[in-house]
């Protein structure tokens, strides 16, 4: 890699370029996260709730059993495969704002 | 020598030939890339030149432990709907680690967590405390897994004592690491993955086309029908016909009943409760169970949610692993594709549970010396023999090829960091700075016998505790201090090291004191030799029955301790706000920058000329 012009690598060190960085890919993960988090910490609460809807019989399954047990894993996968896209998506964004 | 013609005559050949296989061909693997590691890089770290796709078979091999094969099963029969919590935090725990630390932390370029302390707060002495938890969290990882090892020797050879095994498997692995390094170990952790998905799907699909499937076996037990509500007659007819497809066994006396193991809220969480009513006059328990046994149990709940989501993010033996990615992006692409492929296996561990409880009651009593549930995995498959005849025992075969895939790649995992922590960290860095890599090879060596026999000494006293608790200690001692030092140091630049250390140290030894006394109490307990080794342990039962709600934090610690370190890092650094590193505005550069802007290489020119190379 060829070294960098000075007026990009002010860029890069400068104090507004981390601060901009490091909030952006921050938000995309706190975005994520509490995705994730309503649904894992709601479901003992719908538990403690709502026992006898959690307790419906889906197919054999108790409804809890099943979101816990089978359904809870794709619903992750869905919300990693969006932050990476996303995350990569920033990078390419950043990366493109320094050259420019 | 009539002892051990004695044991082999009750085995089951098919079962024995599998398991021998498993760790014949790990064992070889393992001996033969020996052969082409040779650099202390490639033992550390295999050289930084790992696919994603065997990166993250191999990160998934690694960490699907004994608790993982045997330990969710055997817990989900005891326990019921509360051990599912389990396996859904194993594999969803990765999410905090891809969101907030997998890309930062791979960026920033050092081998391990401890040299990551050191590099992002510049102290020597932080890595010292660091390492220190490489160790307390391996030690308490390890001990499961040489259980694992305990119980599936004792099902191949019926009759042999329980340490016998876990000083075998403890030995061969310990050899296999000081012989092979990680390079030997990213190859077999990979394959093991494999090997272990094969292990547990194969058996439960055969299994659940012979005895009912999945959905008709949880069908086969009751649930609590309320007073007036949306459960009609047909729900308990047909939960009859189901039981009554199946075949279904009736439950021995200690097995929990129907409607609370399939309910949340069961036997796993409320257990302090409980002990704590049965020390109350009779008179008195309803009144003390109906106001404290479902809000206790929802708090124990969410600590076990805490400590495995957070712990999953702080295991050092994973994490270790991102290093060996090319650069950050490749460090999010594994770790989602680890979380697609531990995630497909965690759904097939309770099945065995839920058909166990059905068709093999007779396991909550405890069989021929082993004791409980654990070993529903291996056991569950010879039921097909009934009607099939020698394709149980192939089964059960499989399944105990699996097992023993499970403990060997996460023992050996464990053993890597620990011993390239104390070879790596303590001997290179603190020791003997100026040792020559072949000094450090044998450092090596000599550190992972070491640790091995450590570790299989530990493991010859845990056989009445349950595989995947003691896995769950683990995690609560890791979410209350490498998790709190990663998540701050990436993301708040206001840290110091005064700030993590107090933070880390606190809130980890918290974690550990408790879970410690925890086991410690429940040893106490047993009713084998281990009872009265820690007899002395047994007040602390007492004094739990008067105070269940210091019993559940102290059994699941993570609810407060990870808090604690949080807060004590953000409130000491405050207070040392002076001591930020110097050049802290590179450091975040460095860990949250695109690699295209190369910024890495400039750091570390940098970090080199001030250090004076």
């Amino acid at each position: 890699m060829p070294p960098p012009p000075s007026l990009q690598s002010d860029t890069i060190h400068s104090e507004s370029f981390l601060r901009s960085l490091m909030r952006r890919q921050l938000r995309l993960s706190i975005a994520c996260a509490t995705t994730f988090l309503v649904t894992l910490l709601g479901m003992p609460l719908l538990n403690y709730f709502a026992p006898a809807l959690m307790a419906t019989r889906v197919a054999g399954f108790t409804l809890s059993w099943l979101i816990l047990g089978v359904l809870f894993f794709p619903f992750v996968w869905i919300i990693s495969f969006i932050f990476i896209r996303r995350s990569l998506r920033l990078e390419a964004q950043e990366v493109n704002d320094v050259r420019r | 020598m009539n002892l051990p013609l004695a044991l082999l005559e009750n085995v089951d050949p098919w079962i024995f030939v599998f398991s021998f296989v498993t760790v014949a061909v790990t064992l070889w693997m393992g001996f033969r890339s020996a052969k082409t590691s040779k650099t202390a890089s490639d033992f550390f770290v295999a050289g930084r030149s790992v696919s994603v796709g065997w990166n993250a078979s191999a990160i998934s091999g690694e960490y699907l432990s004994a608790a993982s094969f045997m330990g969710v099963a055997g817990m989900v029969m005891s326990s019921g709907y509360d051990a599912l919590w389990y396996p859904v935090c194993y594999a969803c725990g990765y999410l905090f680690l891809l969101l907030f630390i997998a890309g930062p932390l791979r960026r920033f370029g050092a081998y391990t967590i401890p040299d990551f302390a050191e590099g992002r707060f510049d102290s020597p002495l932080f890595r010292k405390i660091a390492v220190c938890f490489v160790l307390f969290i391996g030690f308490f990882y390890t001990m499961p897994q040489m259980k694992g090892a305990g119980v599936t020797l004792a099902y191949i050879f019926p009759g042999l004592p329980y340490w016998v095994g876990v000083v075998l498997v403890g030995a061969v692995i310990t050899l296999n690491v000081a012989l092979g390094g990680m390079k030997g170990i990213t190859l077999v952790q990979a394959v093991q993955y494999w090997i272990k998905l094969f292990a547990i799907t194969v058996p439960v699909f055969v299994l659940m086309a012979v005895v009912g499937f999945y959905n008709l076996q949880l069908q086969a037990n009751h649930v609590t029908p309320p007073a007036a509500g949306i459960f009609s007659e047909g729900d308990t007819s047909r939960t009859l016909e189901a039981a009554d497809q199946i075949g279904r066994k009736p439950l021995v006396e200690k097995a929990p009943k129907d409607t609370a193991w399939i309910a949340p809220f069961g036997p796993l969480t409320t257990k302090a409760v409980n002990a704590a009513a049965a020390a109350l006059p009779a008179e008195q328990r309803p009144a003390f169970l109906a106001e404290h046994q479902k809000p206790y149990s929802l708090l124990y709940t969410y600590s076990l949610i805490i400590a495995l989501v957070c712990g999953t993010a702080g295991l050092p033996h994973i994490l270790v692993r991102f290093y060996t990615n090319p650069d950050g992006v490749a460090a999010k692409r594994t770790t989602m594709w680890v979380m697609i492929l531990i995630g497909v296996f965690y759904v097939f561990p309770p099945i065995f549970g839920v058909i166990g409880r059905n068709l093999m009651p007779e396991l909550y009593t405890g069989l021929a010396g082993i004791k409980g549930t654990d070993q529903v995995v291996l056991k569950l498959p010879t039921l097909i023999g009934a009607k099939y005849g020698v394709l149980g025992s192939i089964l059960s075969g499989i399944t105990c090829a699996g097992a023993f895939a499970a403990f060997m790649s996460t023992f050996s995992g464990l053993l890597v960091s620990m011993t390239g922590a104390l070879a790596h960290d303590v001997y290179g860095r603190m020791l003997r700075p100026k040792s020559t890599p072949a000094e450090r090879l044998t450092a090596f060596k000599f550190a992972a016998v070491l640790i091995g026999g450590v570790a299989i000494t530990l493991g010859c006293f845990v056989e009445p505790l349950e595989i995947n608790f003691m896995v769950g200690q683990a995690f609560a001692i890791a979410a209350a201090s490498y998790f709190p030092l990663l998540f701050m140091s990436v993301w708040w630049r206001g840290m110091t090291m005064k700030g993590a250390a107090t933070g880390m140290l606190t809130g980890g030894l918290c974690a550990l004191i408790a879970a410690a006394l925890t086991n410690l109490a429940t040893l106490a307990l047993d009713k084998g030799p281990m009872g009265k080794i820690f007899a002395g342990f047994k007040g602390m039962n007492d004094f739990w029955a008067q105070h269940p709600l210091l019993r559940i934090l102290c059994e699941q610690p993570a609810i407060w301790s990870v808090p604690l370190a949080i807060g004590l890092m953000i409130l000491v650094s405050k207070l040392t706000a002076a001591s930020v590193p110097p050049d802290i505005r590179m450091k975040m550069l460095v860990l949250h920058a695109p690699e295209q802007l190369g910024l890495k290489q400039e750091y570390i020119q940098e970090h080199q000329t001030g250090a004076g190379h």
